[in-house]
């Protein structure tokens, strides 16, 4: 619970900052008036939803619960702890590591859900209050050419995110050797790591499963 | 009784544990000495199974751990207790939880049967009214003494110390010493204890021996150690300026 619970300010606050910017972007770069307004909401639930909320989440998924799931562990291995629980014959794989996975799995879809939410409510509350689109043109363009993949899509990628992330800041905390230097570096790597598999899945999920 | 056959481990190039064969009795502590970084901490998780030696066989009262299968080497693990360095508590449980874990995954008693014997352990190592407290609220001295009972809590049948007293003061080192002597003779159980502290050796140095450089050099009792005619060992025992006081009186 705390993987989701502890990251839920921080994902509500990045993504309805990030929704919010999307639109006043978008509505900058719509230079030409034959394009209506409605576009810019289209634009900002396709961004947010493909991408931004799975994506950019991860990578501050990375950088909170990685780094904490790998120092956890790696101060768990130098001070001995992952070697008492070997010793009474508890497979400390299972014991430690997989229910991280698990936790992740179940929580990373959920925040990444309540981030895709955020996101168009901030871009929604930007537009609106500034005037840059109105209520009914920003709902309107919510509603139109929907394609109800990229909601399926974004839940794909993080499953895939979530399995990246703890796996890999699990592996470098557990693996970690030395003393309190080296888990400072477990954590670093870990979120190092965690962040370049989850840029190259990005890119190959999203050539295996939207490339025409 | 764990009798150990030709352990021999490295890494990389350096040859860390060289062929130590030996056998370690029940009913009282077997200690194994030597400097720092001749290898005793390697042997011993040789010997517990957390590092596979390279060459060499332990047996557990005639079991052999290396050549016995998976659930043969868990249920010889569950046998064993053991008290870590540092003690090795789990940071995110109370002393209470920290003690009651080996019963909470290995055993199916009740709550209440887990907190009497919770109780008992703790009283057995002088701890009363610390359940509820985290390992970071309490002193080195008390995280050893709960490594302990969380060691002891499953009745093992053989107890492993490594370096005890280390980072603790004379007098606390006295204490968890005789505890460890106590719980071997108490419980009938086979236990050895690494150290490097003269003072445990001769308190409870009934079985000793020591290492140098990876081999075993000698092998005796606290009574024959300072009479050993081994030039190493003479090195490091008298190396304590309280003993070298004693020399040849």
């Amino acid at each position: 619970m705390s993987i989701g619970i502890g990251s839920l300010f921080l994902v509500a606050l990045v993504s309805t900052f990030m929704g919010a910017v999307t639109t006043v972007q978008t509505a900058f770069n719509m230079v030409s008036s034959f394009i209506p307004d409605y576009v810019i909401s289209q634009v900002v639930r396709e961004m947010i939803v493909l991408e931004l909320a799975p994506t950019i989440i991860a990578v501050i998924y990375a950088g909170k619960v990685g780094s904490s799931m790998a120092s956890g562990l790696g101060t768990m291995r130098i001070t001995e702890q992952i070697d008492a629980l070997e010793v009474m014959g508890i497979n400390s794989i299972s014991y430690l590591v997989l229910p991280k996975i698990i936790a992740s799995l179940m929580m990373y879809p959920m925040l990444v859900i309540i981030a895709g939410v955020c996101g168009i409510l901030g871009g929604y509350l930007a537009g609106t209050l500034t005037g840059i689109v109105s209520p009914n043109d920003f709902v309107y363009g919510l509603r139109s050419s929907y394609n109800e993949f990229t909601i399926t899509f974004a839940l794909i990628k993080s499953f895939v995110f979530a399995f990246l992330v703890a796996s890999i800041s699990s592996y470098k905390g557990y693996n970690t050797k030395g003393g309190a230097l080296e888990v400072g570096i477990s954590s670093t790597q870990a979120v190092t790591t965690s962040v370049i598999a989850v840029l190259i899945a990005d890119y190959l999920l999203a050539q295996l499963l939207l490339a025409q | 009784m764990i009798k150990i056959e030709n352990i021999t481990k490295s890494f990389g190039d350096k040859l860390v544990i060289n062929h130590i064969s030996g056998v370690f009795e029940k009913g009282k502590p077997n200690l194994i000495i030597g400097a720092s970084g001749t290898g005793k901490s390697v042997l011993l998780k040789s010997i517990v199974g957390l590092m596979k030696p390279d060459i060499g066989e332990v047996f557990y009262d005639g079991r052999n751990f290396y050549g016995s299968d998976r659930d043969t080497k868990i249920e010889i693990r569950r046998e064993l207790g053991m008290l870590f360095q540092g003690g090795a508590l789990f940071d995110s449980k109370n002393v209470e939880k920290n003690v009651m874990f080996p019963l909470d995954v290995l055993t199916k008693m009740s709550l209440a049967e887990k907190q009497e014997r919770v109780n008992f352990c703790l009283q057995r190592v002088g701890l009363e009214n610390v359940n509820s407290k985290m390992p970071s609220e309490i002193s080195g001295g008390m995280k050893k003494r709960v490594g302990i009972a969380r060691a002891i809590v499953n009745t093992p049948n053989y107890l492993f110390c490594d370096e005890p007293n280390s980072g603790l003061d004379p007098q606390t080192s006295i204490v968890i010493d005789d505890l460890i002597q106590d719980i071997s003779e108490d419980l009938d159980i086979t236990t050895i204890v690494v150290t490097h502290d003269m003072n445990s050796v001769m308190g409870i140095g009934e079985r000793i021996m020591f290492i140098y450089k990876g081999e075993k050099l000698w092998e005796g009792t606290k009574n024959d150690i300072t009479h050993s005619g081994v030039k190493e060992l003479d090195d490091f025992v008298f190396a304590n300026k309280v003993m070298n006081s004693l020399r040849g009186t």
